[in-house]
């Protein structure tokens, strides 16, 4: 008896094993194989089409091309932060010979002006895009609130938002060139016109998002929350601090991340035509350069302008599931 | 004993897109200190217009709420709803949940300390100081109406609004509320106001069972007594005489007396009576 119930008792530990076994490799299939087979069967069909096109800049690079430029860009990054060590260094040597020589000297520190390198010009794309999401999420989100508290407001603002929600960043950028070049007139500038330019843009592009959504969040504000703050009798302002603003964080993140991937598609645009020195400006730069490099290293920047977006979408999800209450609505 | 709670001769008026809605007719009711008031009804009936007008949410077309000689202008403290679905901000915890409530009626006058122990005797009075600091989506529907109850309670009401307060629950957990209702109630004597449509609720918690006839245009059609003694056990009341003739009173004020005049009003329409003929054969 106790024979038998010890085999079906091992049987059934096998079959759990199995299943167990069978479940890893099904999840391990859906989360690890199948997009790395999915990236696989990509750079074969990228690596395929390349060897067929052919244009005035060579041929279309493949996949072994782009990685190339990946490592050279790398090399050049390197290069050029050891040419501006050495500069400092020499300066530092010759100002303290001359300070040697003479203790009155007041020794002069020059900055280095080396052209910027793949990595600083990331950086600067990162700094535009971030300024001009977040001027567009300080005005965006208050506004939000506003209209969507008042429904007169709604009213008055929907037909500006429909309207400027679908334009292009490529036509405010001219508008936004003048008016910056009109305004912003200084001896002494604090940042570039180009930078300005871009960020400009940049938050005429991502307000919308951010506005329609905050608004939305705070219009469709449960009923019997808008009652329980009436019988407590809060007033106004702690009203939205403590019901409205909790309320709507689900749809005010919603808004921030959609407004994000628009910031960064439309500041790639807003560099080239700008020229402020980030990602943007690398990519005109090398069409401009013409060199049989160039296509390959045009690639390069694509995929890392997709890479950085898929990043900051990432990194808005992070900060969404770990400020908002609403956990089920910060799923990916 | 003198009403505190006077609702006098109110109408309801709605404007809808076909015209004006009467949805009360002249429904006045005085209410003492103390005492537990249910109103029962068919759902439509107008039931929670009633409360809604006496919690000042709603302003009445004609007529109005006086509590304490004061009328009734807007929503307030004195006169604190639980709602049917409990209405707790999901991303508070229970305690900050009762915390909102007790900070904005007791803010200027009571200190630190005797804040933090109001809100922990309240949530102990609902039986949920062992979940305080759980959201609302930790705990159960039986929970969350706890501690929404437990809200209501801190705020030191002068009259409580209970609008279905169990309506959302299972038979089990609805009889555990109920239960725990009758020792607060036992212990606090608030004033409240009750709207169920649950025969054996109303007659377990009530002094007095109020019953509105059907809309459009209702009002209130009987008032029954319940004056069985208290403290109420279920178990002893369920084979007690007096228990079930209430119970049978309600239950013939609601499937007799108010079915009649839904055929009545039906007879306008020739289609809506045929379809309720039908339904009466269903029923017999």
């Amino acid at each position: 008896m106790s024979n038998a119930a010890s085999i079906t008792e091992g049987r059934d530990i096998k079959l759990t094993a199995t299943s167990i076994l069978n479940a890893v490799f099904e999840h391990g299939v859906k989360v690890a194989l199948a997009p790395l087979l999915g990236i696989l069967a990509f750079l074969m069909i990228w690596s395929l089409a390349a060897q067929n096109i052919n244009t005035s800049l060579g041929q279309f690079p493949g996949p072994t091309d782009v990685w190339q430029q990946f490592g050279s860009l790398y090399n050049e990054h390197k290069a050029e932060r050891a040419k501006a060590t050495a500069f400092y260094e020499r300066q530092e040597k010759r100002n303290a010979a001359r300070v040697a020589k003479d203790p009155t000297y007041v020794p002069k520190i020059r900055a280095y002006t080396g052209k910027e390198t793949y990595f600083d010009q990331i950086v600067t794309s990162l700094i535009t895009v971030m300024s001009g999401f977040i001027l567009a999420a300080l005005v965006a989100i208050p506004l939000g609130i506003a209209v969507g508290l008042n429904s007169a407001l709604r009213s008055g603002f929907n037909p500006i938002i429909q309207i400027f929600k679908p334009v292009s960043p490529l036509a405010w950028l001219p508008l936004v060139t003048m008016v910056v070049s009109a305004v912003y007139v200084s001896n002494d500038p604090l940042v570039a016109k180009s930078f300005l330019n871009s960020m400009i843009t940049v938050t005429l592009c991502c307000l919308w998002p951010m506005l329609i959504n905050t608004s939305v969040g705070v219009a469709s504000l449960d009923k019997d929350l808008v009652n329980v703050s009436r019988v407590l009798r809060l007033p106004a302002l702690k009203h939205v601090q403590k019901i409205v603003l909790p309320a709507s964080v689900p749809m005010i993140f919603t808004g921030m991340r959609l407004s994000l991937g628009v910031a960064w598609m439309v500041l790639i645009a807003a560099e080239m035509l700008s020229q402020n020195p980030g990602l943007g400006k690398f990519v005109w730069d090398e069409f401009q350069n013409g060199s049989s490099n160039s296509l390959a290293r045009i690639m390069a920047a694509v995929i890392t302008i997709g890479f950085i977006g898929f990043l900051l979408d990432r990194g808005m999800l992070a900060l969404q599931r770990f400020a908002s209450w609403d956990k089920d609505s910060a799923a990916a | 004993m003198t009403p505190i709670l006077d609702i006098s001769h109110i109408d309801m008026v709605f404007p809808t897109p076909k015209g004006p809605f009467t949805a009360l007719k002249n429904v006045d009711l005085k209410i003492s200190k103390g005492e537990f008031v249910s109103l029962i009804g068919h759902s439509g009936c107008g039931k929670s217009t009633v409360l809604n007008i006496v919690a000042g949410l709603y302003q009445a077309t004609t007529g109005g709420v006086v509590l304490h000689g004061k009328e009734v202008k807007e929503p307030g403290p004195e006169r604190a709803v639980v709602f049917q679905n409990h209405s707790l901000l999901p991303w508070l915890t229970a305690y900050q949940n009762v915390e909102l409530a007790v900070k904005q009626v007791f803010g200027k006058t009571k200190t630190k300390s005797e804040t933090k122990e109001w809100i922990e005797h309240n949530l102990k009075l609902v039986h949920m100081d062992h979940a305080m600091h759980k959201r609302p989506d930790e705990i159960s529907g039986g929970m969350k109406q706890r501690v929404g109850i437990a809200r209501a309670l801190a705020m030191q009401p002068d009259i409580l609004l209970m609008d279905e307060p169990f309506g959302a629950l299972d038979a089990l957990t609805r009889a555990h509320m109920q239960d725990s209702l009758m020792e607060i109630q036992n212990e606090l004597k608030n004033t409240v106001i009750m709207i169920t449509h649950d025969v054996d609720e109303a007659v377990l918690l009530s002094d007095r069972i109020v019953m509105m006839t059907n809309g459009p245009a209702a009002t209130i059609g009987e008032i029954l007594e319940i004056n069985l003694e208290r403290p109420r056990d279920r178990l002893a009341l369920a084979e007690d005489s007096d228990y079930t003739h209430l119970r049978s009173e309600v239950l013939r004020f609601l499937y007799e007396k108010q079915r009649k005049v839904e055929n009545l009003a039906s007879v306008k329409k020739s289609k809506a009576k045929k379809r309720n003929d039908k339904n009466q054969h269903h029923a017999a």
